[in-house]
């Protein structure tokens, strides 16, 4: 498959309509709308387990929900136009760091853009284990191999769940910085269990809570990400929000 | 140092228990002769031995490559097309509960007293094991990677080529293991019913004889012969597996 000029054309808004998920008889959430605003970053926030990866897995298309909708506002299909980066880092045991970043590539039948590859590996700090297995690797370093294999994928729309959740303070705040640097422009929708990386990087944030989950209204992030992590006004959010987290 | 010591121990006890009882338990020489005997014959005998382990061990080999290939493409069947394994598997399942054994002679008889027919009951006997390994791991892809192939795009061919068959080697391998330790039985059972050559063959025209000093010493030959092609087969199969970290290595860590 070819999506010639998917960069080119400004990144669509993502619809989630009316979305329901049922798991054994157990309703996850029923009739639940979602806007993820066109070039901007959204975060979505809950309680573990309130069904959030669930969400993100409909978006991409990866489990279908039993009810609802999910739709670019340009009309256009979504497939192939979506990079998913999933809760586990998912690494291919058999191929070297390098090769996981540039998989998508392979699995396309493309001959991969190594020397791009490459390169994002040292954005994620990693140059110097481009030929390391991934069982080699510390549960951080493997993350950030997935995360460089998510933006190897130069998709307009990219979903992430909990991709700093393995790294250390330091090289999670560098990854953020590095992220919304990287993603500047897209469509973005990312899991998180941290309100500071939330007010960090997120221009909108939602909170996804109860029984059957319900979505709160969305909170605008004023300013430019990525934050400083010491600006008194993302301090502040980031004590409301986690005030709304405990409620 | 120590993985060299330990086979050669377990050889000397078995060796030295084996000359006690010759010995010393006043079994006769034809029902148990003593280790020195044995290796009297595989002297003698060392080119009647040396030809026959060529024999039963091209029909292994063929057997286990014959095998392999039609195990494993039997497998690709069952998991690209769902009434392939609907019809598939109970006739898999059928010819495990028929003893392959018991079809020796009919083999002999359809195949004739040649090599043939020796490498048919190899290919039998090994074919469960190869199938049914490769099925198992290609069914339990982690479903992550399927999910993940399918948001980069990828054809369901080249999620079977790129994922899924990489995926399943490890369990195949297991399977391959255990088919190659077997495929000599299948092959030696072949023999035993009607050949030429190869070391059941000889095996049963010693018992036949009461050269129980001969036959003991194809037993050794035979043993020796599926230890080297197991070791041959696991060692290839660890350095296509070089990803997969070594379990048994850790064990040993372990175990210290
Ligand atoms: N395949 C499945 N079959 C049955 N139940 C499932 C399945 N996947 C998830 N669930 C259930 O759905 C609920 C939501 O799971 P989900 O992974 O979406 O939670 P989450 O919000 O991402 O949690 P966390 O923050 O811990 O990652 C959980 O109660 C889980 O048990
Ligand atoms: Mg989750």
């Amino acid at each position: 498959m070819d999506f010639p000029g998917q960069t080119q054309s400004p990144p669509p808004a993502l619809h989630l309509r009316a979305l329901s998920l049922v798991y054994d008889k157990r309703v996850l959430f029923g009739d639940l709308d979602l806007t993820v605003a066109a070039g901007r970053f959204t975060v979505l926030l809950g309680p573990s387990g309130v069904g959030k990866s669930s969400l993100l897995k409909i978006a991409a298309g990866l489990i279908p929900a039993q009810t609802g909708s999910v739709e670019a506002d340009d009309g256009k299909p979504l497939a192939g136009r979506i990079a998913f980066m999933g809760q586990q880092d998912l690494l291919f045991p058999w191929a070297d760091a390098l090769g996981n970043v540039s998989v998508g590539a392979r699995l396309r039948g493309e001959t991969p853009d190594l020397d791009r590859a490459r390169a994002l590996l040292a954005e994620v700090g990693l140059a110097d284990r481009a030929a390391s297995l991934p069982h080699t690797l510390s549960g951080g370093m493997r993350q950030r191999v997935a995360l460089a294999r998510t933006l190897f994928e130069d998709r307009p729309l990219v979903l992430m769940d909990e991709p700093f959740s393995a790294l250390d303070a330091a090289n999670r705040a560098r990854m953020q910085e590095l992220a919304v640097r990287l993603l500047r422009g897209r469509t973005v929708l990312m899991i998180t269990h941290d309100p500071l990386e939330a007010c960090r990087m997120g221009d909108t944030l939602v909170v996804l809570d109860g029984a059957p989950a319900r979505l709160d209204a969305p909170l605008t992030v004023p300013g430019e990400a990525p934050r400083p992590p010491d600006d008194p006004a993302v301090l502040q959010l980031q004590g409301a929000l986690l005030r709304r987290l405990m409620r | 140092m120590r993985r060299a010591l330990r086979p050669l121990v377990t050889v000397l006890v078995f060796g030295l228990a084996w000359w006690a009882l010759s010995r010393f338990a006043g079994i006769p020489a034809y029902l148990l002769p003593d280790p020195g005997s044995v290796a009297t014959a595989l002297w003698r005998n060392r080119a009647l031995l040396a030809w026959s382990t060529l024999t039963t061990l091209t029909e292994t080999v063929l057997g286990l490559l014959i095998g392999t290939a039609m195990g494993a493409l039997c497998a690709l069947a069952m998991v690209f097309s769902r009434s392939v394994r609907r019809w598939l598997m109970p006739v898999l399942l059928l010819s495990q509960a028929v003893p392959v054994f018991a079809l020796a002679p009919l083999l002999v008889l359809w195949f004739g007293f040649g090599m043939a027919s020796k490498v048919v009951m190899a290919v039998l006997v090994i074919f469960f094991p190869v199938s049914a390994s490769l099925a198992d791991g290609l069914a339990h892809t982690e479903p992550g990677w399927i999910e993940l192939a399918r948001t980069m795009g990828a054809t369901r061919f080249r999620l079977l080529t790129r994922v899924r068959l990489p995926a399943a080697l490890p369990a195949f391998a297991s399977g391959l293991r255990v088919a190659t330790a077997v495929a000599p039985i299948g092959a030696v059972i072949g023999e035993w019913v009607g050949a030429a050559s190869g070391l059941g063959f000889v095996m049963l025209n010693a018992n036949a004889r009461i050269q129980t000093d001969l036959m003991f010493a194809a037993l050794l030959v035979l043993a020796c012969m599926t230890v080297a092609l197991w070791m041959a087969v696991d060692h290839a199969l660890r350095r296509l597996l070089f990803w997969v970290p070594d379990m048994r290595a850790a064990d040993i860590e372990a175990a210290r």
